[in-house]
């Protein structure tokens, strides 16, 4: 028998929320997350950054108070903790410090948050071109500023990080959009919606100010992009703008176009999954709670479909007290009650995202990249060598990845499936309807066999 | 060619500790994760493929494994995911690990 009533997978803002409204319902939480401190990507390191770096911003700031939260009698937390396979029961397998544990409980919350599309062009496997995100961890959790980077890419993370970056006083060295004014223009229709999250508008045009302000150099339309480097490890990155070609030198290309959602743990466990057409991901079928098909299993955050931070916290809040109506805690109606305030927060901070997801959607050469690009960065697999294999026959993601091996390496087709999903709907696999979710098998993470031997079946910790 | 750091890194104020990189003896600060530390260090790369590509840390966050280096021996180890440690050896994976543990053996 486990201790433990409710295990949540990530520490992030919905896994943080939902941990300490479920501890404040009485439930004994076991929170693991593979980070070093909780706070998830958006507030990592938050606990320690308190006082410090205020350049990160108040809303990063804010997430000291979920950290907080989770100092409850009622809260295991486990950092440095890998959640490696997900069954039945449900049961959770988990990896830290080289030791592998079985926990079970009768409810299990996946709040794995999300990970940035991949941005594949030729040359961005070489040392110095990373993802937006990357430069912001490095500056959440060491103050590592980057030097003289050329941010490239759509969407808000990119302002946002540009804003930090001018405030740290390193700005960047330009910004290299590939939002077209069509683009803006599609997304229009969405912004009366969009008034509900009036505050959020108004941080992104203020951060756009920002921008501006500090005379960073924009560049527009931008398309075509490719980096190459020299023996001084400098970055060459050419690309179109507005029909001119483009040609700048930097240190660090940091690019960005937009997060999906991290589905490895939910697509392992069996969870039905559907395609989002409008953030072009797919995503967990869940419920207004975060419940999915698979008994004990609830989803919430990022990791069940793109909404942010604040969104995030909301739905994490919701399935926890799903969760506790589950356990014989609280009557129906006291959970429609107390779910009042999270609705709310949750249609006001969804209410922008049509509006995002039109105005920033990935181009069509982010999904579907030329043929000298390579898409698995682990196998090294490029677009060209998926297209030909199309044309050889296989058509659906399994039989590309079987023959192809991409998305077989370490990473386990994190860095790859969207791309290769980009480019067989881009093809002739577009007829044949709707492309499948790649199947994600336990192990979730690479795990040593040598771990894995040491585990028995009987053997079930309490701790 | 000594490849320059492309991150500015702030003053170390706190704890240190002291770890070795492909024989070099490097300081960073406490509680910083190795794959920043190594980003700290060089711009340089800190694993190659199997085809001989650099490649270093590039998403920070467990995702893309890039940053594979092998650590008191042990290949194969997310720099991204484990702090520094005083006295740990770092060196550069090159290719696959061997079957039987690091490089060298």
């Amino acid at each position: 028998m486990s201790e433990f009533d409710l295990i949540i997978i990530g520490a992030g803002p919905a896994g943080m929320s939902a941990a300490a409204t479920a501890a404040n319902g009485g439930l004994h939480v076991l929170l693991l997350d593979e980070q070093q401190q909780p706070g998830g990507q958006i507030y990592r390191n938050v606990g320690q950054n308190r006082a410090s770096r205020g350049w990160l911003g108040a809303e990063y700031a804010s997430g000291a108070r979920l950290v907080d939260a989770l100092d409850h009698p009622g809260v295991t937390v486990q950092s440095g903790a890998t959640v490696w396979r997900l069954g039945s029961g449900p049961r959770v397998v988990w990896s830290q410090n080289g030791v592998s544990h079985i926990t079970s409980a009768p409810h299990v919350l996946l709040a794995g948050g999300a990970q940035e599309r991949p941005v594949p062009f030729p040359g961005w496997t070489l040392p110095g071109v990373m993802t937006a995100g990357a430069a912001q961890i490095l500056m959440k959790t060491a103050g590592m500023l980057p030097q003289g980077a050329v941010l490239a890419g759509s969407g808000p993370l990119l302002y946002l990080v540009a804003a930090q970056m001018i405030d740290a006083g390193c700005p960047p060295k330009a910004l290299v959009e590939t939002q077209t004014p069509r683009m803006m223009l599609a997304a229009l229709p969405y912004l009366p919606k969009a008034a509900f999250a009036a505050r959020v508008l108004l941080k992104g045009l203020g951060l756009i100010r920002k921008i501006r302000k500090a005379g960073v150099r924009r560049y527009t339309a931008a398309s075509g992009f490719e980096a190459t480097s020299d023996a001084s490890g400098v970055i060459h990155f050419s690309f179109r703008s507005k029909g001119q070609q483009q040609d700048l030198t930097c240190a660090l290309l940091l690019t960005h176009q937009g997060v999906i959602p991290s589905t490895h743990i939910s697509r392992a466990a069996g969870i039905t999954h559907e395609w989002n057409a409008a953030q072009v991901a797919f995503q967990p079928v869940r419920d207004v709670w975060g419940a999915t098909d698979q008994p004990g299993l609830h989803v919430a955050g990022d990791g069940a479909g793109i909404g942010g931070a604040e969104a995030a916290t909301a739905s994490g809040d919701l399935a926890a007290l799903d969760i506790l109506h589950a356990s014989g805690r609280i009557s129906a109606d006291t959970r429609n009650q107390r779910a009042a305030t999270a609705r709310a927060m949750l249609f006001r901070s969804r209410a922008i995202r049509p509006f995002l997801d039109a105005a920033y959607r990935p181009p069509a050469e982010t999904l579907s990249p030329p043929d000298d690009t390579i898409i698995c960065r682990c196998e090294e697999v490029t677009a060209g060598a998926i297209r030909q294999g199309m044309r050889e026959g296989p058509q659906g993601h399994r039989q590309i990845k079987t023959s192809l091996r991409v998305g077989m390496g370490p990473c386990q087709g994190r860095m790859c499936d969207a791309t290769v999903r980009g480019i067989l709907s881009a093809g002739k696999a577009s007829r044949m309807g709707l492309i499948a979710p790649p199947r994600a098998r336990s192990p979730i993470k690479p795990t040593k066999l040598g771990e894995m031997a040491t585990l028995t079946n009987d053997q079930e910790e309490t701790a | 060619m000594k490849i320059a750091s492309r991150f500015l890194t702030p003053p170390e104020t706190g704890e240190v500790v002291q770890f070795h990189y492909e024989g070099e003896a490097i300081t960073a600060p406490a509680g910083l994760s190795l794959a920043a530390a190594l980003l700290a260090h060089s711009g340089a790369f800190t694993r190659q493929t199997v085809n001989g590509a650099p490649r270093t840390a590039f998403c920070m966050m467990g995702v893309c494994f890039d940053c594979l280096v092998e650590v008191d021996g042990m290949p194969n180890t997310q720099a991204c995911m484990i702090r520094v440690r005083s006295g740990m050896v770092v060196k550069r994976q090159m290719g696959l690990r061997g079957l039987s543990g690091g490089n060298d053996v």
